[in-house]
């Protein structure tokens, strides 16, 4: 039994780091971990799901203000880049946060293309983030129902 | 008087349309708070009760609420008057810019307002200094950097106990370090202290300020009283003329003092000349370039980051300056004299713009003549410059209004003149504003003045003295003369300037004075050879 839990931890800390090390999550997601103590156990899911249900809100946005078929109404999408980037880094979304950085001059240049490209490109992070983050939640679930307690992963 | 432990927590408005960031800044700042309880326990056993006083007030468990939209916020502040104590607010919003609730907070509630964004760009930053935010905070925002938002609301506590014991607190010391200041170019002694933010010194010395309550019950201008507040400023007529204490009269409201229209009226004054920077700005061609200072500015604001402290700090820098520098003219009103010293003090901050707005830089001395200004009103400065220097008297001019302004919500500036390059540049265009204020100038210079002829020589039109400052500043009142603007006119004045050596040799001991204490000599110098002052 501890073999397994001392295993699953090794798995989870492994994985955590690994997200980290390719670039999926930064600073702010371990300040985001520090936040959640026993007041507050699921703070760090809560916030995630705020963060993607925003995802899915601003992509839609910027999906529909892009498919016009009349002129594209630049600032919109690009406000909505700004809302994204900001909720991304609230998280420590690190590749949402650098292609939002990317979309923004985009739209500044009104570069409709690019635009679209990029906007397909968010919508993939996003999505990938989301499902890396879903399997670390499951590890966690894993090591509890073993009988573990989910460690602390120390990235420095 | 010996204050009681009165726990009050700190009252927190948070305003953002983003719900992550709400939740997570809920979060943060209620773990501020835990973190502080305990420093406050510590504090009890090893300082005094007057420091645990203030330690309480803004340690105990905080309370903090948040609000996705900036109409919902504004009704909550509005709604619970005396019920926050600083607000913090995103700078994108959908349904209003967060620069615009900034200004209605500022106006109505004179609470102190952080703001926050992900873009950390120069020219929105420099906007948040403009509108008055106590800070920039760049997303995503450090646990350290919301852990010192208490020292602006603090900050804000000691001004407004300043505001109601008058001039009274700390002038000597005050008068001393801007005399430093000028000398040195850099504000050493005053500066660092509260840029170290030495309280234990700072509230120990100020014993006086202690006694009185250190939390006095807010004046919440709402929506009547304000208008109240601008048909008694509009009836008064020329802003200049618009003393507190006229306004006070007109307003007829019992329970208000003096004090509380004084500092409403340098808010006031502060709003209207934001409104009309972009009027001005096509008006003035009078020199006064946009300095490259707010690249320079903005990096010293951008980098919020990491140093939370210090960058709290240096955003308090320039916002200090900024106000002073926008600070429409107040006024010549010799009874609001007892704002003028510390005002004074403060203005001397930033008040060093480059040689194009050379005209300003005579503005300095005045501003950093302790004892002339609170000594004498303003409009004596005035008369006299009037009539030697055009320069001069608008310096006096700006000097005494800035002071106002800096009183309301300046903390002292203690930062490098370079930070505030930028601001001086508005400075120089809201110096215009001053001047246009003397309308009652021109002829009131020679009844006021007993030292310096009454005649005003100067081939400058007296249109340039007698535009009133008024809220709708256009600079019709030039009267076709554009006296900022033009800059021929400058090198004409200079010489009527020149040939009257008689008022050269004498100008008020305070002018002279003052120029001593001119932290760049050869700036001014630079401005009188080329007769650079505003005709």
């Amino acid at each position: 039994m501890d073999a397994h839990v001392a295993q699953l931890q090794m798995q989870y800390r492994n994985y955590i780091l690994s997200l980290y090390q390719q670039g999926f999550l930064d600073d702010q997601f371990t300040e985001l971990k520090s936040l959640q103590d026993d007041g507050s156990p699921d703070f760090v899911a809560e916030v995630l799901s705020l963060f993607f249900d925003d995802c899915v809100k601003l992509v839609g946005n910027m999906a529909r203000a892009l498919d016009q078929t009349g002129t594209v109404d630049f600032c919109q999408v690009g406000a909505n880049v700004h809302q994204l980037k900001g909720s991304s880094s609230s998280v420590g979304a690190k590749r949402v946060k650098g292609l939002c950085i990317n979309f923004k001059e985009l739209c500044e240049a009104k570069n409709y293309e690019g635009c679209v490209r990029c906007l397909q490109q968010v919508d993939i992070e996003y999505k990938t983030l989301k499902a890396k983050l879903q399997d670390m939640f499951n590890l966690e679930k894993q090591i509890v129902q073993a009988g573990g307690i989910v460690p602390q992963v120390d990235i420095n | 008087m010996e204050k009681g432990f009165s726990p009050v927590g700190l009252r927190v408005l948070v305003v953002d349309d983003d719900p992550t960031w709400l939740k997570i800044l809920e979060k943060m700042l209620k773990k501020c708070s835990y973190e502080g309880s305990l420093l406050l326990f510590l504090c009890f056993y090893t300082l005094g009760v007057h420091l645990l006083n203030f330690l309480c007030f803004c340690f105990n468990p905080l309370a903090v609420t948040t609000c996705g939209l900036a109409r919902e916020a504004l009704r909550l502040l509005r709604e619970r008057k005396d019920g926050f104590d600083i607000v913090i607010s995103d700078v994108n919003m959908p349904d209003m810019d967060g620069f615009k609730l900034l200004e209605h907070v500022g106006l109505e509630l004179d609470l102190p307002v952080i703001m926050m964004s992900v873009d950390g760009e120069t020219s929105r930053v420099m906007k948040g200094v403009q509108h008055g935010a106590c800070d920039y905070l760049l997303k995503p925002i450090r646990m350290k950097e919301l852990k010192i938002i208490w020292q602006h609301v603090l900050r804000k506590k000691l001004q407004e106990v300043r505001d109601i014991e008058g001039c009274c607190y700390d002038v000597g010391a005050d008068w001393f370090t801007q005399a430093q200041f000028l000398g040195g170019g850099e504000d050493v002694s005053f500066g660092k202290k509260r840029k170290d933010f030495d309280f234990e010194k700072k509230l120990f010395q100020d014993e006086s300020d202690q006694s009185s309550s250190s939390k006095k019950a807010r004046v919440v201008w709402s929506y009547e009283l304000h208008q109240k507040f601008v048909n008694a400023v509009n009836q008064i007529g020329c802003d200049h003329k618009a003393g507190p204490k006229k306004i006070l009269d007109l307003m007829n409201i019992p329970w208000l003092t003096r004090e509380n229209v004084a500092s409403h009226l340098q808010k006031y004054r502060l709003y209207l000349s934001r409104l009309e920077k972009g009027k001005e700005i096509k008006c003035y061609s009078g020199g006064v370039k946009n300095m490259d200072s707010p690249p320079k500015d903005a990096e010293i604001n951008s980098g919020h980051q990491s140093p939370g402290k210090s960058s709290s700090y240096a955003f308090l820098k320039a916002t200090e300056t900024d106000p002073k520098q926008l600070a429409p003219a107040s006024v010549s009103d010799p009874t609001s004299g007892v704002h003028m010293p510390p005002k004074a003090k403060k203005t001397r901050i930033g008040y060093d713009p480059p040689n194009s707005s050379g005209v300003f830089d005579s503005l300095l001395p005045w501003n950093d003549v302790p004892d002339p200004l609170e000594s004498k009103p303003p409009i004596l400065y005035e008369n006299s410059f009037l009539q030697q220097q055009p320069l001069p008297s608008q310096s006096s001019y700006v000097a005494n209004s800035a002071p106002s302004l800096m009183q309301e919500e300046m903390k002292p500036s203690y930062v490098n003149e370079d930070e505030f390059l930028m601001p001086q540049d508005k400075n120089s265009t809201v110096i215009l504003q001053d001047m246009d204020l003397s309308a009652p100038f021109s002829s009131n210079a020679t009844s006021n003045t007993d030292s310096i002829p009454g005649s005003l020589n100067w081939e400058l039109p007296e249109a340039h003295h007698s535009g009133s400052l008024d809220t709708d500043l256009d600079f019709t009142w030039l009267h076709g003369e554009h006296f900022f603007a033009n800059s021929g006119l400058q090198n004409f004045q200079f010489q009527d300037y020149t040939s009257s050596t008689s008022l050269l040799s004498e100008p008020p001991p305070h002018l002279w004075y003052g120029n001593d204490r001119l932290p760049d000599p050869d700036e001014y110098t630079l401005m009188v050879d080329q007769g650079l002052f505003i005709s």
